[in-house]
């Protein structure tokens, strides 16, 4: 049992298994943990497939499970989970933002409002925008 | 965009008696303010109608006065603040002089100008990014002890992000008034900046 918080995602996984610092999943919920699927080409986002690196199958991959963790070190991305391996964050890659910006355009998101309605920058081309920063602190 | 990780509750008074009439969005995790590179509030980026950026990620008008504090007060200098104030404006000038002029203002970057201002993030950036979320995760999950160990991290591998930073602070807050040596803390972190210099006409 397990709670994975990736990208914009937090899902709870009954199935899943923390070993050390290994979190197994049954691969039918690797999608709606991750957003990544498994299909012939490897493991795949958003229209681009990471294979799964020959002769190293079996630390991807069990019947009906996935090693999310293995998969995200393997993409250079961190891992951590708490004490108990109970939760997982699947955090994002490092460079990001130089690699967005190498097209100059801004990186779009999504956010909520007060009322919990999601604003994405895409929703505002067309407009000027000034994104700020403020905190209540 | 709120950075706020105490969520809606803690920024809607301030939200509300503000009346916007654009959008107020908050950023429990920080995970936009990771996205561009934005280590302390206020900070902004400027994006034209095509999603272009034409300023990158920089204090929003604001300065660094965290050397000018008096210990006994714990106030700014007036010096500091009309200062502080000045440059205020001058931001704000410049803001509207992009409204208005678009890519003709003096304002505006482009290219290669916008690039060389972005700072890159790191391993160990995007390391702290996760520790920081652990951290939010587990303060949500009524885990503050542990959330706390998460925090620290964070702020270990990002020691430059003061929202990181200001944020923990902020969520181990007993209500008791904190007296910060700020410079004391910058001086024993080896940090320079509380805020960089804004880079704009007329900032020096």
């Amino acid at each position: 049992m397990a709670t994975v918080l990736c990208g914009d995602r937090k899902t709870n996984i009954p199935e899943a298994e923390a070993l050390g610092e290994d979190l197994w999943i049954p691969q039918a919920d690797l999608e709606r943990a991750s957003g990544w699927t498994l299909e012939p080409e490897g493991v795949c986002f958003d229209n681009s497939c990471v294979p799964i690196p020959t002769h190293r199958e079996a630390e991807f991959l069990r019947p009906q499970a996935f090693n999310l963790s293995a998969f995200w070190r393997h993409l250079k991305r961190p891992v951590i989970h708490d004490e108990k391996g109970d939760n997982w964050v699947f955090g994002e890659t490092a460079g990001g933002l130089k690699a967005a910006l190498s097209s100059l355009q801004a990186p779009d998101f999504a956010l909520p409002d007060l009322s919990g309605h999601y604003h994405s920058l895409s929703d505002y081309r067309g407009t000027k925008v000034f994104l700020a920063t403020w905190a209540s602190w | 965009m709120a950075l706020d990780s105490r969520g809606s509750e803690a920024s809607r008074p301030w939200i509300e008696a503000a009346h916007p009439t654009y959008p107020c969005l908050i950023d429990k995790e920080h995970k936009v303010a990771q996205l561009y590179g934005m280590l302390n509030v206020p900070s902004a980026v400027w994006i034209d109608e095509s999603g272009g950026i034409v300023r990158p990620t920089e204090s929003a008008g604001a300065i660094d006065t965290s050397r000018a504090i008096d210990r006994q007060t714990g106030q700014v200098s007036p010096e500091a603040r009309a200062e502080a104030q000045r440059r205020r404006q001058l931001y704000y000038e410049a803001l509207r002089d992009w409204v208005e002029k678009g890519e003709e203002s003096v304002y505006a970057l482009s290219g290669q100008k916008v690039l060389d201002r972005v700072r890159g993030t790191d391993e160990r950036h995007s390391l702290g990014a996760a520790n920081f979320r652990m951290g939010v995760y587990l303060y949500e999950q009524g885990r503050p002890s542990e959330a706390k160990r998460f925090l620290e991290e964070a702020q270990k591998l990002h020691p430059e992000n003061w929202a990181f930073r200001r944020q923990s602070w902020n969520l181990e807050d007993t209500g008791q008034p904190v007296r910060r040596n700020m410079a004391a803390l910058m001086d024993e972190l080896g940090i320079k900046h509380f805020r960089e210099p804004i880079d704009m006409p007329g900032m020096d």
